[in-house]
């Protein structure tokens, strides 16, 4: 049960939201996992390659399976990057490091779900949460039921919420929307990606929500800067943070 | 900006119009999940057809041999069209065979996509549109907006100017069962001075030589049985092998397109009435070109449910035109390319890659990881505009070593005052046109575990 973790900060969390780094990191080592980080990681090449850029993003692949070659997992909190690692990394040859590097990267949650098996957290919550299901999450790794199978897929960002302590967890009327960040396609499509943003807020706001979570940062960076500028004081924080007892 | 997006950010200037229309998507889109959770076999009729389409895909030759031999002998005329103007000229001559001058035709993309009205009526030929949508935006000369709900786009108030305009009906009656009458009374007229009907065709049965049309309006079989001669024009990937196959399709199609157990029609045609004729035209345009494209090559399989774009919350909020293509949408996006890579360079782009429109398909097409592939040709087509190409190769290059990221990082974030706009791939005023950026920590995450982790 000892797991050394090497633990996968995305480049966008490095720089702008180094919080939910920490939060991932105590996490992890709370839950008794020995955690390394390879300093040298930047990014994994997710932005080029959702362009059309693979291509160009590849050289950064084989420096990923060489940096994390030695750990058990590979941890980060953030599914869009590692449902890119573990999906998209076929283009590159399948050296050992690449082939343990994608059988071995886990979302923080899933982690959490499917390797620790968590059933406990000593954190608590006391506010109105809605979850944001981030698409890479939901309908590429399956971290929850999509709203479009007829199936029965537990809801692992459920599970570990509902182990919160206080936690008021509130149904939205769009379950799953996307929320329009889609990487370059925030800025390359921009009226609709904002509008996209808007309607998720508005559904949130509708369901009374004080705080919008989500396993991936980058659609709550974009989440945020609307709110922002709707200068709402609807509160949006990672899951890690959530889990990890940190206060908004 | 591309032509999507321009086109996209065009039509969400009406944020209430953009309401509107997403909202009604939504609303077939949730009648689709609503009738989906009710049968228990839902994921298994999914994968049965995307299954029986595999075997179509992988024996095509054989099954359209086999479709021509049995519809020959059933009486029906068959023909083949290598592109869209083999197919017109096809269908131009049969009509000038039967001297036929007036022309309805039932709901089919693919003479959409040949522009058979256009070039029928260049020939003095008048076709009319018998779906009601479909006649609709007829009247208002624009292409359809959406595969199955052709006129989405436009409100009930601007169907009653239009018939008020056109056909006569009252001024400011935008009662809908009051125009729809009106547009029935317009088109019996039509039907019954039709010297030929064209219809499109959902399956086309390899076993038996029959066809399948599916309408909610019975305006096929109002043409076909009005009409002495019958056009059926039907893209080659319409085949099932058997007549068993098609419970499946059946029971897929309606619950996926708008939510009914079924269409009201489902009308099986195997040959011709004595003293009728009826021909079947099965039109090639560009699909064996992607059948050999392995990444792309289940895109037909489509069966033209609409599913993927009823639940696409970029169409949803862009409407069908800005895809500026006869198939728009989701499956638009990932079969036009083909068509002309460069014209339609902008459409896989026009996509999160959220993935809705793969889990919604009833054949289970991959259809965002199409669009992802699509993207990587159209870089390698050197297709990407500039504006993409070389914000991206500047943050590799910074990304690919760790020295000169961090060191980016740091200047932006500090001295700069600025979040790095190499993590932001753009401009910052696109970004920042609606949105605020985050405020810039004062130290990223590994200058953190330097100071605090580092042993
Ligand atoms: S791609 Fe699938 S969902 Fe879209 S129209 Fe075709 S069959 Fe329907």
């Amino acid at each position: 049960m000892n797991y050394t973790v090497g633990l996968f900060i995305p480049c966008y969390i490095d720089q702008f939201f180094p919080e939910v780094g920490k939060a991932t990191l105590e996490l992890l080592e709370k839950n008794g996992c020995k955690v390394i980080y390879p300093e040298e990681q930047t990014c994994c090449g997710q932005p080029m390659a959702n362009t059309g850029m693979e291509e160009v993003g590849k050289k950064i692949y084989q420096s990923m399976g060489e940096l994390f070659k030695g750990c058990d997992y590979i941890v980060g909190p953030s599914p869009s990057c590692v449902y890119h690692i573990t999906k998209h990394y076929d283009v590159v040859e399948q050296t050992p490091e690449i082939k343990h590097l994608r059988a071995h990267t886990y979302d923080l949650v899933e982690f959490l779900y499917d390797i620790l098996h968590i059933e406990k957290l000593e954190v608590s919550f006391p506010y109105r949460v809605g979850l944001h299901k981030g698409c890479h999450g939901l309908r590429g790794m399956q971290l929850d039921n999509p709203s479009e199978l007829m199936k029965d897929i537990p809801s692992k960002w459920g599970h570990v919420l509902g182990l919160v302590k206080d936690i008021q967890m509130t149904e939205l009327t769009r379950t799953d929307e996307c929320c329009g960040f889609g990487g370059t396609f925030a800025v390359a499509e921009e009226a609709v990606s904002t509008k996209m943003g808007r309607d998720r807020i508005a559904d949130h706001v509708n369901n009374n929500v004080e705080v919008i979570t989500s396993g991936d940062m980058s659609c709550l960076m974009h989440l945020k800067g609307i709110i922002d500028r709707q200068k709402s004081n609807l509160k949006v924080m990672h899951i890690a943070n959530i889990l990890n007892g940190d206060h908004i | 900006m591309s032509i999507h997006a321009k086109k996209a950010s065009d039509f969400i200037s009406n944020e209430e119009r953009t309401n509107w229309h997403d909202g009604a998507l939504w609303h077939v889109r949730n009648k689709r999940d609503i009738s989906a959770s009710k049968i228990p076999e839902w994921e298994l009729l999914r994968s049965t057809a995307s299954q029986i389409k595999e075997n179509v895909l992988s024996n095509l030759d054989n099954y359209l041999i086999q479709f021509e031999e049995e519809a020959k002998k059933n009486g029906v005329h068959v023909h083949w069209a290598a592109n869209d103007d083999e197919h017109n000229s096809i269908v131009s001559a049969i009509l000038n065979k039967h001297n036929a001058k007036k022309v309805v035709k039932s709901k089919s993309m693919l003479t959409e996509e040949c522009g058979l009205n256009h070039f029928l009526e260049d020939q003095g030929i008048e076709i009319i549109d018998t779906d009601l949508g479909e006649r609709i935006i007829q009247l208002r000369d624009e292409p359809p907006s959406h595969i199955v709900l052709p006129a989405i786009h436009i409100k009930k108030e601007e169907v009653g100017e239009l018939f008020h305009a056109k056909l006569g009906t009252e001024k400011g009656n935008a009662d809908p069962t009051y125009l729809t009458r009106a547009a029935r009374t317009h088109l019996n007229h039509k039907f019954f001075e039709a010297d030929a009907a064209i219809t499109g065709v959902n399956f086309a049965i390899a076993e038996t030589g029959g066809i399948v049309i599916c309408t909610n309006e019975g305006n096929a079989d109002m043409g076909c049985h009005s009409a002495p001669v019958h056009i059926h024009c039907m893209g080659l990937e319409k085949l099932l092998p058997k007549a068993e196959h098609l419970g499946v399709f059946i029971r897929l199609l309606a619950r996926s397109a708008t939510g009914q157990p079924s269409t009201i029609y489902t009308s099986h045609y195997h040959k011709p009435e004595s003293g009728k004729e009826m021909h079947i035209v099965i039109v090639d345009n560009g699909r064996s070109e992607q059948l050999g494209k392995e990444d792309f090559r289940n895109s037909l399989k489509c069966i033209r449910c609409g599913a993927c774009m009823n639940t696409c919350p970029i169409y949803r909020r862009s409407g069908g035109h800005s895809y500026h293509a006869t198939i728009p949408g989701p499956i638009g996006a990932i079969l036009q390319p083909n068509r002309n890579l460069q014209e339609y360079s902008d459409l896989p782009f026009a996509s999160t890659l959220c993935g809705s429109c793969s889990d919604v398909c009833p054949v289970k097409i991959n259809i965002h990881e199409q669009l992802y592939k699509w993207r990587q040709e159209i870089y390698k087509h050197n297709e990407l505009p500039k504006s993409k190409i070389i914000p991206l190769k500047v943050t590799t290059n910074i990304l690919a070593s760790s020295t000169m990221y961090n060191i980016m990082g740091k200047l932006a974030r500090t001295s700069l005052k600025l979040l790095p706009d190499f993590l932001l791939y753009n401009k910052l005023n696109t970004w920042g046109k609606n949105r605020e950026l985050p405020a810039p920590p004062k130290e990223s995450f590994k200058e953190w575990y330097k100071k605090n982790k580092h042993e």
